[in-house]
């Protein structure tokens, strides 16, 4: 009875401010409106945190709003010398008592959540068999692009996170170069990727990104981390389990030879590319530049541009025009206009989804 | 004074301006410095705005918006909020005590001339094309990692410049406590006083940590040090401490000072006492500690633990209580007073709502599983500007408005001072309200563009307007500025007629020893209560008119500075040329020198005597009191 009318009054207040709060931003990357169960919960908090401090900020007007008509010198008479109140002890115990609780409403909440979306023991979990109960995922943030490695499963990709839904996701986050922190606004709240420790967090995924406007979820650097911060962004693809074990095990076959989209492509790729970047998904993470075994699935180049030939050409060209600092060189001079398009096609046509 | 000036021509009264050691010229000379710094960084915030404007735009390269972005926060905090700060306090808070200068004047001279020539060599980075690009807050890997000069004129630049502010902090803090007219109890001081004593304080725990922390900065960047550098044993997250340890305060030491001008507004433009004023005090002085031990909710996204992360919650939401406090007090303050809508009135009543928003969605981001949404997204930008533009920059202007008639002889025009105060409010408001929802909407701060098609355009664009409405605000005031000094009309004691304190007993500019006999306090607004019971002038005196011992001036601390200055570059250069070790030396052993000239030459100060006080007297009495 009494969880039920806390329920409501929850309810009631989630309505109003819901109402308030009318721009709520777009799917794929409003914290309004969160895709996850961390997101949830900081969405909760965020409703009641605003709702305390909307009242707070409703009694002040009111109260300015009342002394600004009530005491104006030009109804009061030039002369008018008002009463000199030194204080009154009452009223001031009532603004220091009642803010007090005020806060300890908040307060309780905030620990409570605090402690639960800091709880990653389950990281460790293992089956009977030895194998680990829970994803994990090991992020490294790089000058500007982010690499993903999955290590009980034995593969890795970059730019894109791809992560089955309803279950929780643990993350390792590391920067291999500068601070970065790792943001999906929409899934919940960031991680900084710090340079010397690990940083350890978890996310749940409840919503497929099929349905979204590009089919991803975004996702951004939010720690400044030079000239290219704002263009570091990388894309989530939300899967529900059986398609992710899928996507998985074509990931892994990517180590195996398979027809390739152009094979004078694949040429230049091997003579000009291959040094920094792998098309096997197969391995672990610390390669020199971002993993290309799903390149043609990917939602942008470089994380922000449109996914075409057009513009990843252009990337190819010249990556400092594009995303200055960042450290692939600039190929314009290395390779023909044919050259080019060779390899254009050779990495559109690297997919593990069809 | 300008007519002084003129007769002794432009020379004589340059120097007379680099060697002054009167408190009152001071802090003239920190608004003037830190008004300029103030449309420096304005301008860059108006660059940053326009770059911002729609999406993909390449107005600035991402280089050169990083260098705008740190230098905008570097120079607004260092170099125009607490340099202005500084001005009002140095020349407001000896009159307020009763005080003929600060404590320490030569100290006080130095200090502005450390500030000065600190902000200088931050500056010239622009000139020499390195400008500091780690942000504000300049966090170890990226600012190790950052190539050219840039961060290196930042962590001199900041130490020299906060060598000043720690020593202004220190002389403040022995002004008011050695210094008070008779019968200026500490629970009978202004209350802008009494937040020039906390802020002080404050100063003096919290810079020697930046102090520290720029230290360790420039021995890595210059001289080989790894306290930061993790593949050498450093650690990055040691500076993020230090910086915060400095930093949270800092946001104190800038907003204590504000509530103090805001205080004496109301009171004033109310025609009332300020409500409580004990409980105000006591609330300034919890402000004071509680603001030590907060600084981790900048770090709550680093990865500190649950339970920092929750005892640094529950810390700074408990700041919430004292400041509230504060609110209410003015609004019962303003209740049952005769409110008048002057310029400062009209700043002061906007500080209000503005600082009451930017108050609870700091309370907002204090919850800590909510920071993680909120943190480095826009919703921080538009918290920490609600805070310092709705807080200390509301304060500024209405302190301009309201000590300009103080400080020289002429009122600002009351017309122009309003067209300023709706420009710049309502272009607060717009600028910064949508940025909150910005953030919701997942834009991260310091992004030097964004890509179409997330839902940003129209907010950002809102945004840039209303940065454009501030900017118009400004050039209205600095108009008014000149029109107000082009007429030269003067003004009595006390222009805006219900002075409470004591700075509105005397002339105004005051005299050079401000007053002709040490007053007698005789209460929480002793003028206001003189005028009541009858006594025009607002004065009751402690002493016969005596002679007057003052500091002569002095251009060592100018000397000193300078060779802190040239040492700065020789600082940054040893390592590619062969002429930067000598100049470091060179610039040092300069400052030395001075330093030791100081010590060793005898400077007894001079005595103004009785006759020339009692014939000051004797004119004011003639030219008509006000």
């Amino acid at each position: 009875m009494m969880k039920g009318l806390k329920k409501w009054r929850l309810f009631s207040l989630l309505a109003v401010l819901t109402v308030f709060l009318a721009g709520c931003g777009q799917q794929e990357l409003s914290t309004l409106l969160p895709a996850g169960q961390v997101g949830k919960d900081q969405f909760k908090l965020l409703m009641l945190s605003s709702g305390i401090m909307l009242f707070v900020i409703l009694v002040v007007v009111v109260i300015y709003v009342v002394a600004l008509i009530r005491f104006r010198r030009s109804k009061l008479g030039e002369d008018f010398v008002p009463e000199q109140v030194e204080g009154s002890h009452k009223l001031e115990l009532v603004w220091t008592i009642i803010p007090i609780i005020l806060i300890i409403i908040l307060a309780v909440p905030t620990v409570y959540y605090t402690y639960k979306l800091g709880d990653v023991k389950a990281m460790e979990e293992v089956d009977d068999e030895g194998n680990a109960k829970h994803l994990v995922v090991d992020v490294t943030a790089k000058l500007y692009w982010w690499e993903f490695e999955y290590p009980d499963l034995g593969i890795v990709t970059a730019q894109e996170l791809v992560v089955p839904t309803k279950e929780k996701v643990f993350f390792n986050l590391k920067a291999a170069d500068v601070k970065h922190s790792f943001w999906i606004p929409a899934i919940g709240g960031k991680l900084d990727t710090n340079v010397e420790n690990l940083n350890k967090f978890f996310l749940t995924f409840d919503q497929e990104s099929k349905g979204l406007k590009d089919g991803v979820f975004y996702g951004k650097c939010a720690e400044l981390c030079g000239p290219s911060h704002s263009l570091m962004d990388f894309k989530v693809k939300t899967l529900p389990r059986d398609e992710f074990n899928a996507w998985a095990k074509n990931m892994k076959a990517t180590a195996d030879e398979t027809p390739v989209a152009n094979a004078a492509g694949e040429e230049v790729f091997k003579q000009s590319c291959i040094t920094c970047h792998a098309t096997s998904g197969a391995g672990s993470s610390g390669a020199p530049g971002p993993n290309l075994a799903a390149f043609g699935d990917r939602n942008r180049v470089a994380g922000f541009l449109d996914h075409d030939e057009e513009h990843l050409k252009e990337w190819i060209k010249n990556p400092q025009k594009v995303k200055p600092g960042n450290k692939m060189p600039s190929f314009e001079n290395q390779l023909s206009d044919q050259e080019l398009d060779d390899l254009a096609e050779y990495l559109l046509g690297l997919s593990v989804e069809q | 004074m300008s007519s002084v000036a003129q007769k002794r021509g432009f020379g004589a009264a340059l120097w007379d301006w680099m060697t002054t050691v009167d408190h009152k010229k001071i802090g003239i000379l920190y608004l003037i410095g830190g008004g300029f710094f103030f449309v420096v960084g304005g301008i860059e915030a108006m660059i940053i705005r326009l770059q911002l404007l729609k999406p993909n735009n390449d107005l600035v390269s991402a280089g050169l918006f990083n260098d705008l972005i740190t230098m905008h926060g570097t120079t607004m905090i260092f170099l125009a909020a607490m340099p202005i700060l500084f001005g009002f306090m140095n020349y407001i808070m000896p009159l307020q005590i009763g005080a003929r200068d600060v404590a320490f004047p030569f100290i006080n001279s130095l200090g502005f001339w450390m500030f000065f020539f600190g902000g200088l060599f931050l500056n010239i980075s622009w000139l020499i094309g390195q400008v500091p690009d780690a942000g504000w807050t300049s966090y170890a890997s990226l600012s190790l990692a950052s190539t050219g000069h840039g961060i290196d004129f930042y962590a001199i630049g900041l130490q020299i410049a906060g060598g000043g502010t720690l020593m202004a902090g220190i002389n403040f803090l022995v002004t008011i406590i050695n210094m008070r007219a008779p019968g200026m109890t500490y629970m009978r001081m202004p209350l802008f006083t009494w937040t020039t004593f906390v802020a002080s304080a404050m100063i003096l725990f919290a810079f020697p940590p930046l102090t520290v922390g720029l230290f360790f900065l420039t021995f890595d960047r210059m001289f080989g040090g790894n306290f930061f550098d993790h593949q050498m044993g450093g650690n990055t997250i040691i500076w993020e401490h230090i910086f915060w340890i400095f930093g949270h305060p800092e946001v104190y030491i800038l907003i204590l000072p504000a509530f103090g001008i805001f205080s004496e507004i109301f009171s004033i433009f109310s025609r009332k006492r300020l409500f409580g004023y004990p409980a105000m005090v006591f609330a300034t002085v919890l402000i004071g500690f509680l603001g030590f031990m907060v600084w981790a909710h900048h770090m709550f996204t680093v990865g500190l633990g649950p339970t920092a992360n929750a005892i640094f919650a529950v810390a700074t939401m408990a700041i919430a209580v004292p400041t509230g406090v504060k609110i209410f007090n003015w609004l019962l303050t303003i209740w049952g007073g005769s409110i008048v809508l002057t310029t400062p009135m009209l700043y002061a009543l906007g500080f209000i709502p503005s600082f009451v928003m930017g108050g609870v969605t700091g309370v907002m981001q204090g919850a800590a599983p909510l920071d993680y949404q909120l943190h480095d997204s826009y919703f921080i930008v538009a918290h920490f500007h609600y805070v310092i533009v709705g807080g200390v920059v509301l304060a500024i202007l209405a302190g301009v408005h309201l000590y300009w008639p103080k400080m020289f002889g002429t009122m600002l025009s009351e017309t122009l001072g309003k067209i300023t105060f709706v420009f710049f409010f309502v272009g607060f408001h717009c600028t910064f309200l949508i940025q909150h929802w910005l953030g919701f909407w997942g834009m991260p701060r310091r992004v030097w563009t964004y890509m179409d098609g997330q839902g940003w355009n129209t907010a950002n664009l809102i945004s840039s307007i209303g940065a454009l409405l501030m900017a118009i605000g400004v050039i209205v005031l600095v108009i008014n500025i000149i029109m107000t000094t082009v007429k030269n009309v003067r003004i009595g004691n006390d222009p805006w007629g219900d002075g409470r304190t004591l700075e509105w007993a005397i002339p105004s500019p005051p005299p050079f020893y401000n007053f002709t006999q040490t007053p007698l306090v005789r209460g929480l607004d002793t003028v206001w209560i003189e005028k009541q019971e009858g006594n025009a002038t607002g004065l009751t005196f402690a002493e016969p008119v005596t002679d007057i011992h003052m500091p002569n001036g002095s251009i060592i601390p100018f000397f000193m500075t300078f060779g802190l200055f040239i040492a700065g570059f020789g600082a940054m250069f040893h390592q590619e040329t062969s002429w930067g070790l000598p100049v470091l030396i060179l610039g040092l052993a300069w400052t030395f020198v001075s330093m030791a000239m100081r010590s060793v030459k005898d400077d007894l100060g001079f005595h103004v005597t009785k006759e020339e006080i009692q014939r000051d007297i004797n004119n004011a009495h003639k030219g008509g009191q006000n």
